[in-house]
C-alpha cells in the first residue's frame, strides 16, 4: 500500500483519478482503517487529505458556513459560532463514536463512508447543506441528500473528492436539532437518527421545516412529507400526529442485529416528535439571542 | 515495497522508525518503540485501551496510521509521570483502587488527562460521557469516576 | 467455631486499604500483559478458522502456504495425536481431553464458526495472513443448529452422531444433542405442590454472553532445540495451561515453564487453552519464539462465552409465603462439546432457601457454537434469573414483601441445602436483614420507576494451593503465590502475612510465581484465590514463625517450645521468661547463616472449608414507554463477604459483578444469523456497559466470618453477578408493568412487549 499526503486538492484529485488499483481517501480514518484491518477494503493507495488547508478549516462567509470536509467533530464542537448557529449539526457530528473517535472522525468521512446510519448526515440533510466536490472535471455542488445512493455507494465519480460542506445563511427564528436512538447511552451505531431544521414566524408558526431520517432505509432520507406535515402549525397535536405518520411512512428499514423493522418504524415516529420540540424551543429562543 | 521513514515526537522525545504505510500508530508504539502501555483490546476504536493524544487531541492509536504522525506530537501513558512523580490521576487511581486487572487503566488515564486539560471541573455526567469510549469490564466504573473527580478537585486546589 | 477467627479490632492491617504492590506498574504502563512481551527472533502466529458452523473436514492442503517465503511452520490436526476420553478440571468446569484436542484444532468436523483448523508461524503478520489464504480446505457442509431448544428436538442435526444422553435410566437407544442429565433435590415435589395455595410456573430464555475481558488471549512460546519450552501467557492458571499443553503435545509437564503474565481480565474465560498448544507446536517446529494474539472477533467467535439457556421453573407457596415445593429444569447450551454449567445452575437455583420438597434438573445440550467456558459463578446467574423472578411473582401474588418472602424461606446454618450438603456457614439471614434495613429499600419511588430485588448464591471453592515465603537477609519478606492476581490479590495476601509476622506491609513483596518456582496451584477461579492462597500464606507465615523460634532457641540454647512469638518479637517464655533480650525478625535474619541457613515458610494444601457467597441486590429502573429503553437509576449491592481483607477490592468485585449483570440483563447477547454465523463479533455490537450507562454502585459488605478460614475469608468475586438479571427484571415488572422471561431486555423486545402489553 502506498500513502500520500498532498497539500493541495488538485494533487489529491490527480492521485485519485490516476490511481491504477484501489485508491481511498483518508480523512479521520475511523471507518477506513477499521475496514482495512478487517480486510473489507485493501487499498493500493491511501490519500490522506488532512494536510490540505482548504479541507481543514471552518469559514463564515456572509452568514453561511463553509466547513472543510476533513475537520474533526471535536474541532467543530470547539467552534463557538457554529455551535450556536447549527447546534443540531454539531450534536450529530459529536454523536459519532467516542471522544477518541470524535478527535478524528470528519463530516466528509461520515458522508462518503455511505452508511445508512451515519449520524451527521440526517442533520446535514435537515440543515439544507450542500457539498462542494472537486474532481478531474472541476468543481460541482450537490445537496447532501443526493450524495449517498445506497450502502457503500455514493454519487462521486472516479477522482472526485468532497472538499467542503456549505451550511446556508441562517434566517431569524430558525434552529435545528438531532436525536438518535441507540440501545446504550453512547458508542452504538444509530438504530434510527432524526434531524430537523425549523423556521418560525414571529407568532411562533412554523414556516419552513426539513427533516432527515437515518438508519431507516438503504440511505439517509430527506422526508419532505414530514416537513410539510408541520408547516403552518405551532406543533399542535394533529400536526405532530401527521409528522409521526409521515416519518413512519418514509421508513423502508431492514431487520438486523441492531433492531427490527417494526422497532425502527416505531422509533422514527417517536424521535420525529421529540426532535421537533427541541428545534422549536431553540428557534423561539434564537429570537432573543441572534439579533 | 519500501518502508517509510517516520520522524515524530513521542512523550517529548524525537523518535524515528521505518514503518509500513498501513501500520497503525499503536503497532509502531508497541512493536518498534517498545511502548506497550497502550493496549489493543479491539482494534476497531470501540474499547479505548489504546488511547493516546496526537497534538493534544485524544485518539485511538489503533485508528491512526503511523505515517500520519509525521512531524507531530504523540503522548502516551508512559509520559504521564514526570521526574519520578506520578500524575495526580495516577495517584488517585491507586489510592481509590480504581483498577482491578489494569488492562484498561492506561487508556483511562490518558483519556481522563485530556478531559481535565479541557475541563478542570467536570460533573459526574461529563466524566462518564467523556470516558464512554473506554471500556472497563472489571470495576463497573464507580471507582474510576470517583478517582477522576477527586483528582480534578485536587488539581484545582493545587 | 467463630472464636477461631480473631476479632476485627485485633487487626492492624486487615480491613485497611493500602495501595497494591503492582499498582504503580499498572498506572504507568510498565505492567506486562499477555501481548506485551517480544522475544528476539520472534515469529507471528495466526490461526485459520472455519467460516462454517458445521461441516466435515474432507481435506486440508497447506502446501501452497508452506511454500510461501517467510512461513516457518504450519500445524494442523495431523500434528496432534488424538486423545482418548478423559475428564480434567479447568476452572470451575470439567473438560474432556478428547474434546480439548478437537477444540484446539478441528479433526473430523468443524463444529462452529471460528473453529480453528490450522495455525501458521511467519516472519510477519502480513505473511502469516497471506499464508492462511493459501491453505485449501475442502468442507462437506452439514446442517447446523445454534439454538439450544432446537438442538434438543428429535430431528435436530447431531454434532456428535454417537452421543447417548448420560444420567438417564433406562439408557436411551438413539443419539441426541443432550449430552447429560443431572438431578438434585429432596422430598417429593408432588406432595409439596398439593400443599400450595399459589403456584407459579414459567419458562425463561437467555442468550449467550461473553466474559468480555478487555485483553484478548495472547501468548509467546519459545521451544529450544533440546525441547525445553517456555510459555508466557495471559491465564487464570499457569499449571492448568502447562498440564493441558503437555497432554496435547505428549510432553512431560516439566519441559514447559509457564509464566503467568499480568492478566487483563478473565472472569472464568482464561481457564482453558486455545492458542497455547498451537504456539508451542509452531515454536517446536520452527525453533523460534512464536507470539500469538487473538483479535476481538476471534475472542468472541472462538473462546468460551457462557450458555444460552431455557429454564423452566415451578414454585408453590402457602399464603403466608412458606414455599411448599420448588422445581427447576435448566437446559444449558454447551456449544460444540459437552460441558455446560447446567449442573451448577441446577445446584444453585434454589440454594439460598430451606425447602422440604425440591427437585432440579440440569441438561447439557450441544449446539454449533463455541464451547462455553466458565463465566463468573458458572450456571448460577441464569438459574437465579428464572427462580428469583418467579419468587417475585409469588410475593406479589400473595401480597408479601419480597424480602420477607425470602426471610421466611432462608437457609441457615444446619439447613440441608437443595443440592445435598448441609450448610456449616451461611449468612443469608443477616444479609436479608441488612437489605431490609437499608435506606434504599424504603426510599420513596417516583411514578414510572420500579424497584426490584433478587438474591444470588455461589458455592465458592478451595483446592490445590502452594505458597512460599522467603526471609531475606535484611528481614524483608518475599511471598510467592501461584494464583494469578485479578484484582488486588497480592495486596490481600501481603496484608494477612503482615498480620501474622507483625512486620509492615512495605517489607513484604508479593509476586505470582511460574510453574517452575512453586508446587502445583489450581486456577484463580471459584472465588478461591484470597481464600485458598490466603490460607496457604497464613500457614506459610506460621511455618516461618516456627523456624524463627527454632533459630532463637538455638541462639539462646533453650528448647524450641520455650520461645514464643509476640508482636513481631521472639521472646523466651515459661521458665526462661525475661532471661534473654527479645529478638526481632531482623536479629534472626542477620544470623541466618550461623543458625542453619536460609529461612523459608512453605505451605501446600488442598484448601477445605470454603463458605458460600450470598448476594442480595436492590435496583431502581425506569423504562421509556415509547422506546423500550431501560435506565438503571440506583443500585445497591449487599453481600455476605465473610471478612473483607482489603475492603476496596471487595467493593470492586461487587461493583464489577453488578456491571456485568446489568449488561447481561439489558443489552449483551450473541446474535446468530440463519447461516449459523455470529452477527455481532465486536465491541461495537456486542454491547457491554459503558461508563455513561451506569450509576454509582453502592455496596454494603455484611461480614459474617467464615469460621474455617484464619481470617474469616469467604470468596467474593462471583456471587455479585448472580442477582442483577432477576433484580432488574423484577424492577421492570413493577415499574413498566411487563414481566420479562427472556434476556436481554433490549429496547426492541421491551417495546414489542409494551405494545402487546403481554408477558414476554
Amino acid at each position: 500500500m502506498r500513502y500520500e499526503a498532498p497539500d493541495r486538492i488538485e494533487k489529491a484529485v490527480d492521485l485519485l483519478a490516476s490511481a491504477a488499483g484501489e485508491a481511498r481517501v483518508l480523512a479521520g480514518g475511523t471507518d477506513l482503517i477499521v475496514q482495512m484491518k478487517s480486510e473489507i477494503v485493501e487499498p493500493d493507495l491511501v490519500i490522506d487529505v488532512k494536510r490540505i488547508a482548504e479541507m481543514r478549516g471552518v469559514v463564515e462567509e456572509g452568514g453561511a458556513f463553509r466547513i472543510g470536509a476533513a475537520v474533526s467533530g471535536a474541532e467543530l464542537k470547539e467552534h463557538p459560532r457554529l455551535r450556536k448557529v447549527w447546534p443540531g449539526v454539531i450534536e450529530a457530528a459529536n454523536l459519532i463514536g467516542s471522544t477518541q473517535v470524535q478527535g478524528r472522525a470528519t463530516l466528509g468521512g461520515n458522508l462518503c463512508n455511505a452508511s445508512p446510519a451515519a449520524d451527521s448526515v440526517p442533520a446535514l440533510i435537515a440543515a439544507g447543506a450542500k457539498v462542494i466536490i472537486a474532481g478531474p472535471a472541476g468543481r460541482r455542488e450537490l445537496a447532501v441528500e443526493d450524495v449517498v445512493l445506497g450502502p457503500r455507494k455514493t454519487a462521486l465519480a472516479k477522482g472526485e473528492i468532497v472538499v467542503a460542506f456549505v451550511l446556508p445563511k441562517r434566517v431569524p427564528l430558525a434552529a435545528d436539532a438531532y436525536l438518535r436512538f441507540i440501545p446504550r447511552t453512547e458508542m452504538d451505531i444509530a438504530v434510527v437518527g432524526c434531524g430537523v431544521d425549523l423556521t418560525l414566524d414571529p407568532a411562533g408558526k412554523i414556516i419552513a421545516a426539513r427533516m432527515g431520517l437515518g438508519a431507516v432505509a438503504a440511505r439517509p432520507l430527506l422526508v419532505g412529507e414530514a416537513g410539510a406535515a408541520i408547516i403552518g402549525s405551532s406543533l399542535d397535536e394533529p400536526a405532530l400526529a401527521r409528522l409521526e405518520a409521515a416519518a413512519r411512512a418514509a421508513c423502508r428499514p431492514i431487520d438486523d442485529k441492531r433492531g427490527t423493522k417494526e422497532f425502527r418504524v416505531q422509533i422514527a415516529g417517536v424521535l420525529a416528535r421529540r426532535v421537533v420540540h427541541i428545534a422549536y424551543e431553540r428557534a423561539k429562543a434564537s429570537a432573543k439571542v441572534s439579533t | 515495497m519500501s518502508k517509510i521513514h517516520l520522524t515524530t515526537t513521542v512523550n517529548g522525545d524525537a523518535v524515528e522508525a521505518l514503518v509500513e504505510a498501513d501500520e497503525t500508530l499503536l503497532d509502531v508504539l508497541r512493536n518498534q518503540l517498545a511502548l506497550t502501555g497502550a493496549k489493543e483490546g479491539c482494534g476497531s476504536g470501540d474499547c479505548g485501551a489504546c488511547s493516546v493524544t496526537l497534538d493534544g487531541r485524544l485518539v485511538c492509536s489503533c485508528l491512526v496510521l503511523a505515517v500520519e504522525t509525521q512531524g507531530r506530537r504523540v503522548e502516551t501513558v508512559e509520559g504521564m509521570a514526570k521526574g519520578g512523580v506520578l500524575h495526580p490521576l495516577q495517584q488517585k487511581f491507586l489510592e481509590l483502587s480504581a483498577l482491578q486487572c489494569g488492562i484498561c487503566t492506561p487508556g483511562f488515564l490518558v483519556a481522563a488527562r485530556a478531559l481535565l486539560e479541557k475541563n478542570p471541573d467536570p460533573t459526574e455526567t461529563e466524566v462518564r460521557y467523556w470516558l464512554a469510549g473506554n471500556l472497563c469490564r472489571c470495576t463497573g466504573y464507580d471507582k474510576i469516576v470517583r478517582a477522576v473527580m477527586d483528582a480534578a478537585a485536587e488539581m484545582r486546589g493545587a | 467455631m467463630l472464636d477461631t477467627v480473631a476479632k476485627k479490632s485485633d487487626y492492624k492491617v486487615v480491613g485497611t486499604r493500602p495501595i497494591r504492590p503492582d499498582g504503580v506498574d499498572k498506572v504507568t504502563g510498565r505492567a506486562r500483559f499477555g501481548a506485551d512481551l517480544n522475544l528476539p527472533g520472534q515469529l507471528v502466529g495466526r490461526v485459520l478458522r472455519s467460516p462454517h458452523p458445521h461441516a466435515r473436514l474432507v481435506s486440508i492442503d497447506v502446501s501452497a502456504a508452506a511454500a510461501l517465503d517467510g512461513v516457518k511452520a504450519i500445524v494442523t490436526r495431523e500434528d496432534f495425536a488424538d486423545q482418548p476420553p478423559e475428564l480434567t478440571a479447568a476452572g470451575e468446569m470439567m473438560l474432556n481431553y478428547r474434546d480439548v484436542v478437537r477444540n484446539v484444532l478441528a479433526r473430523e468436523k468443524v463444529l462452529y464458526e471460528g473453529h480453528a483448523i490450522a495455525a501458521v508461524a511467519a516472519i510477519s503478520a502480513a505473511i502469516a495472513r497471506k499464508a492462511l489464504r493459501l491453505i485449501r480446505v475442502d468442507y462437506e457442509i452439514l446442517p447446523h443448529v445454534t439454538d439450544v431448544v432446537a438442538a434438543m428436538a428429535p430431528d435436530a442435526p447431531l454434532l456428535d452422531e454417537a452421543m447417548i444422553t448420560a444420567g438417564v435410566t433406562p439408557t436411551p437407544t438413539t443419539p441426541s444433542n443432550i449430552a447429560k442429565r443431572v438431578d438434585f433435590g429432596h422430598g417429593d415435589i408432588d406432595t409439596g405442590f398439593a400443599q400450595a395455595d399459589v403456584i407459579v410456573e414459567r419458562e425463561f430464555r437467555t442468550e449467550s454472553v461473553h466474559q468480555g475481558y478487555i485483553e484478548p488471549q495472547a501468548c509467546v512460546a519459545n521451544v529450544a532445540e533440546d525441547g525445553q519450552a517456555e510459555l508466557f501467557v495471559t491465564t487464570q492458571g499457569q499449571w492448568i495451561v502447562r498440564g493441558h499443553c503437555a497432554k496435547l503435545l505428549g510432553w512431560n509437564v516439566n519441559r514447559i515453564k509457564v509464566t503467568a503474565a499480568e492478566m487483563g481480565g478473565g472472569f472464568g474465560g482464561k481457564t482453558v487453552v486455545y492458542l497455547e498448544p498451537l504456539a508451542l507446536a509452531l515454536s517446536a517446529k520452527a525453533r523460534r519464539p512464536v507470539k500469538m494474539v487473538m483479535t476481538r472477533e476471534e475472542v468472541l467467535k472462538a473462546t468460551g462465552p457462557t450458555s444460552a439457556a431455557r429454564v423452566r421453573v415451578k414454585v408453590g407457596a402457602k399464603k403466608d409465603g412458606r414455599i411448599t415445593a420448588a422445581f427447576a429444569e435448566c437446559a444449558y447450551g454447551a456449544g460444540a462439546f459437552a460441558g455446560s454449567p447446567a449442573g451448577g445452575g441446577a445446584m444453585c437455583a434454589f440454594a439460598p432457601y430451606e425447602l422440604e420438597h425440591v427437585a432440579t434438573i440440569g441438561l447439557d445440550v450441544l449446539t454449533n457454537r463455541p464451547k462455553v467456558s466458565a463465566y463468573r459463578a458458572p450456571g448460577a446467574p441464569i438459574a437465579a434469573f428464572a427462580v428469583e423472578s418467579v419468587l417475585d411473582e409469588i410475593a406479589r401474588t400473595i401480597g408479601v414483601d419480597p424480602i420477607d418472602l425470602r426471610l421466611k424461606n432462608a437457609a441457615k446454618v444446619g439447613t440441608r441445602s437443595t443440592y445435598g450438603p448441609t450448610f456449616a456457614a451461611i449468612g443469608f439471614v443477616e444479609l436479608l436483614q441488612a437489605a431490609k434495613a437499608h435506606p434504599h429499600y424504603s426510599a420513596p419511588l417516583p411514578a414510572g420507576q420500579g424497584r426490584g430485588v433478587a438474591a444470588g448464591f455461589w458455592f465458592n471453592v478451595g483446592g490445590d494451593t502452594a505458597v512460599q515465603l522467603t526471609l531475606n537477609e535484611d528481614a524483608s519478606v518475599t511471598l510467592t503465590a501461584g494464583t494469578p492476581d485479578v484484582g488486588g490479590l497480592r495486596a490481600s495476601l501481603g496484608m494477612m502475612v503482615s498480620e501474622e509476622l507483625g512486620i509492615p506491609l512495605d517489607k513484604i513483596r508479593t509476586q505470582i510465581g511460574d510453574t517452575a518456582s512453586l508446587a502445583y496451584n489450581f486456577v484463580t477461579g471459584g472465588s478461591r484465590s484470597t481464600f485458598a492462597s490466603g490460607m496457604a500464606s497464613v500457614e506459610a507465615a506460621r511455618a516461618m514463625v516456627k523456624e524463627l523460634a527454632a533459630r532463637a532457641a538455638k541462639i539462646w540454647d533453650i528448647p524450641v517450645d520455650a520461645v514464643k512469638f509476640e508482636d513481631g518479637m521472639l521472646k523466651p517464655a515459661g521458665d526462661n521468661a525475661g532471661k534473654y533480650e527479645p529478638m526481632s525478625i531482623r536479629d534472626i535474619a542477620r544470623q541466618m547463616a550461623k543458625t542453619g541457613g536460609p529461612i523459608v515458610g512453605y505451605a501446600t494444601l488442598n484448601a477445605q472449608g470454603a463458605a458460600p457467597g450470598l448476594a442480595f441486590h436492590i435496583v431502581d429502573t425506569q423504562t421509556d414507554p415509547e422506546t423500550g429503553k431501560t435506565t438503571i437509576l440506583r443500585y445497591t449491592a449487599l453481600q455476605d463477604v465473610g471478612r473483607a481483607i482489603h475492603p476496596a477490592f471487595v467493593e470492586g468485585q461487587m461493583q464489577g459483578g453488578v456491571a456485568q449483570g446489568i449488561g447481561w440483563a439489558l443489552n449483551e447477547e450473541y446474535v446468530y444469523g440463519a447461516d449459523g454465523r455470529m452477527q455481532n463479533a465486536g465491541f461495537l455490537d456486542y454491547r457491554v456497559p459503558v461508563a455513561s450507562d451506569l450509576p454509582m454502585i453502592d455496596t454494603v459488605m455484611v461480614e459474617v466470618p467464615n469460621p474455617r478460614h484464619p481470617y474469616g475469608v469467604k470468596g467474593v468475586g462471583e456471587a455479585p453477578i448472580v442477582p442483577p438479571m432477576a433484580a432488574i427484571a423484577n424492577a421492570v415488572a413493577r415499574g413498566a408493568g411487563v414481566r420479562f422471561t427472556q434476556l436481554p431486555m433490549s429496547p426492541p423486545r421491551v417495546l414489542a412487549a409494551l405494545s402487546g402489553q403481554g408477558a414476554r
